[in-house]
């Protein structure tokens, strides 16, 4: 495991920083909550009549002024995107920062598989993602508390796992196509996580595009549906966890003949 | 088993030539030079033996196992020094070398810490603040620590001043007496001619000769420049073979049966005339020579030992000419 402890070692200040930002405005949003009730009465049905401002966000269907209501969009804003972006770019530097930094060449002149390499690799982003995840659970949970307010465990644990489950079908993808790239993947990442947000928010405005929502994760992680339904919708979640296996698939079979240039 | 073997090693780039048809055959215990100018191949070949890419068509094996069939095995046992090393930035010199000598799965701190003496190279220092001499003596460390089989080493000597060069070849030649083979690749010619025992001449991804150093350069072959005269008599036997550059032993018992003048000519090659003056290689006795040369019309003569370069460059020149 001498890889993946590099691996988790070379990457410990952004995850870092990645963990308390996107902590912190967890914390941050449960904490403003009892201040927002106050005022909510009317703004939740302002907010739930906004027509397909509404609808993009979810707010048609769940009750922005109760907790949980309010925690599944916020909280989709936040751990959602904040989530989808830092899985995008630890997958896609996983392999291709390596490569751009021409430190695959000395690791990969070692006596170690490309295999290994990759599973290894794998292993520290998913890793990553669950840190990410754990400290984001913990500090929503301590924040809730002190507010002392209440939610369902059963929906918010829903919330988190969809949210954990797109974040690691994200990275997987991206992992996939850093196989291919020689250089720097950032911006490929970032445009991909920001893409399959907007896919969303366009889903849920129109029904013609309701098909989207197979494509982009956000399909499944959609805060209001989990909390609506009390479920994760499996259909979406099924495409989701396939494209995260084809990525993966697709790194190896690419990665194990890859010219090292 | 040899060291290096490859069989017509190929490899393109989409269209472009990285190398055609290599044949290598290096044994074990050798101290063994690639000389080539840049984009000549040199690294193609190194990056296809250590399978960073995989060639097009042809096989190598590196000690006796398959490069295909066999990457892990031969990188434990090979110890390589690329030619730009890079390294993780952010990283202390001592972390990277513990790195490696992990993914080496051995524990060689006593080996790191004798050669960074020897290197004088600070550990406590970050990577990306050395120089570049400096970041060459953690590849080369990293090379050596795990004391290889063999070494394959890329323009090792670029970046290190002549002091670090001299140690860098002592702790090579050090390694070589104790067994392990030497492969390195290079443009600096004077650095095989020193160290290296066989070399072989690469231009345009293709071997264009493979021998040992002094048969390349040293045995019998004369550079001599004769002043006063841009003739040379009996050009007809002039023949630019190979046969020329080989030892004066075997010839000496031809010369018996032959006539002197002829075998002479046979050991001339690569003659050039201008300026008023002759210039050609010659291998053979000193004696024939001046017997030979009685007979022509000089002003003055010089005769040196030609070097790697001169050897270099009439392989390089060849197709120019």
């Amino acid at each position: 495991m001498t890889i993946f402890f590099h691996e988790l070692k070379r990457s410990r200040i952004s995850l870092l920083i990645w963990s308390c930002a996107i902590a912190f405005m967890l914390g941050v949003c449960v904490l403003i909550y009892p201040e927002m009730k106050t005022q909510m009465g009317d703004i939740s049905a302002m907010f739930a009549n906004m027509g397909s401002f509404s609808a993009a966000f979810g707010m048609d269907k769940i009750n922005f002024g109760s907790f949980i209501g309010f925690f599944g969009v916020e909280c989709g804003n936040v751990l959602g995107l904040g989530g989808a972006l830092f899985a995008s770019i630890v997958g896609i530097s996983a392999l291709a920062k390596e490569e751009k930094e021409h430190t695959a060449e000395f690791l990969l002149t070692h006596p170690v598989s490309r295999e290994r390499v990759l599973t290894e690799k794998l292993l520290a982003v998913f890793a990553q993602i669950i840190i990410l995840n754990l400290v984001s659970v913990l500090v929503t949970v301590i924040s809730i508390f002190a507010v002392g307010e209440s939610a369902d465990t059963k929906t918010m644990l829903l919330l988190f796992l969809a949210y954990f489950i797109m974040q690691i079908e994200i990275a997987a993808v991206t992992f996939g196509i850093s196989a291919f790239l020689k250089g720097n993947g950032l911006g490929i990442g970032l445009g991909f996580a920001i893409l399959l947000y907007f896919l969303n928010i366009i889903s849920n405005l129109t029904e013609a595009a309701k098909i989207l929502k197979y494509i982009t994760p956000f399909g499944y992680t959609d805060g209001a549906d989990i909390i609506s339904s009390s479920s994760i919708e499996v259909k979406y979640l099924a495409v989701g966890i396939s494209f995260a296996v084809l990525g993966i698939l697709v790194a190896f079979l690419k990665y194990r003949k890859k010219d090292i240039g | 088993m040899k060291a290096i073997e490859t069989n017509q090693l190929t490899k393109y780039y989409g269209k472009a030539r990285g190398i055609a048809n290599v044949n290598l055959s290096v044994e074990q215990g050798d101290f063994f030079g690639f000389i080539g100018p840049n984009g000549a191949g040199k690294s193609t070949t190194i990056r296809t033996l250590l399978g960073l890419i995989s060639p097009t068509s042809g096989s190598a094996a590196v000690l006796g196992k398959n490069i295909l069939q066999n990457r892990i095995e031969i990188l434990s046992q090979v110890g390589y020094l690329p030619s730009e090393a890079v390294f993780y930035n952010g990283m202390f010199v001592r972390d990277i070398l513990s790195y490696s000598a992990k993914l080496h799965k051995t524990d060689c701190r006593k080996e790191a810490q004798k050669l960074c003496e020897r290197l004088e190279l600070d550990t406590s220092r970050r990577v990306e603040e050395l120089s570049l001499g400096n970041r060459k003596k953690v590849g080369i460390v990293c090379a050596l620590q795990h004391k290889p089989k063999l070494y394959i080493l890329d323009e090792p000597t670029s970046g290190l001043d002549p002091l670090m060069q001299r140690e860098f070849y002592e702790l090579l030649t050090e390694r070589n007496r104790e067994g392990a083979t030497v492969f390195l690749s290079s443009h600096i010619l004077s650095e095989i001619g020193r160290y290296c025992k066989h070399a072989a001449i690469i231009r345009d991804g293709e071997i264009l000769v493979s021998d040992s150093v002094e048969k390349l350069g040293h045995t019998g072959v004369k550079r001599v420049t004769l002043q006063g005269t841009e003739q040379i008599p009996k050009m007809s036997c002039i023949k630019n073979s190979s046969d020329s550059t080989h030892n004066s032993g075997r010839q000496a018992d031809i010369n018996k049966t032959s006539s002197p003048d002829r075998i002479v000519a046979d050991k001339i090659k690569n003659v050039t005339a201008e300026n008023g003056s002759v210039s050609f290689l010659y291998s053979g006795s000193p004696k024939e020579l001046l017997s030979y040369l009685s007979g022509v019309s000089f002003e003055d003569f010089t005769v040196t030992d030609p070097d790697l370069d001169e050897v270099f460059m009439h392989y390089y020149s060849k197709e120019e000419s």
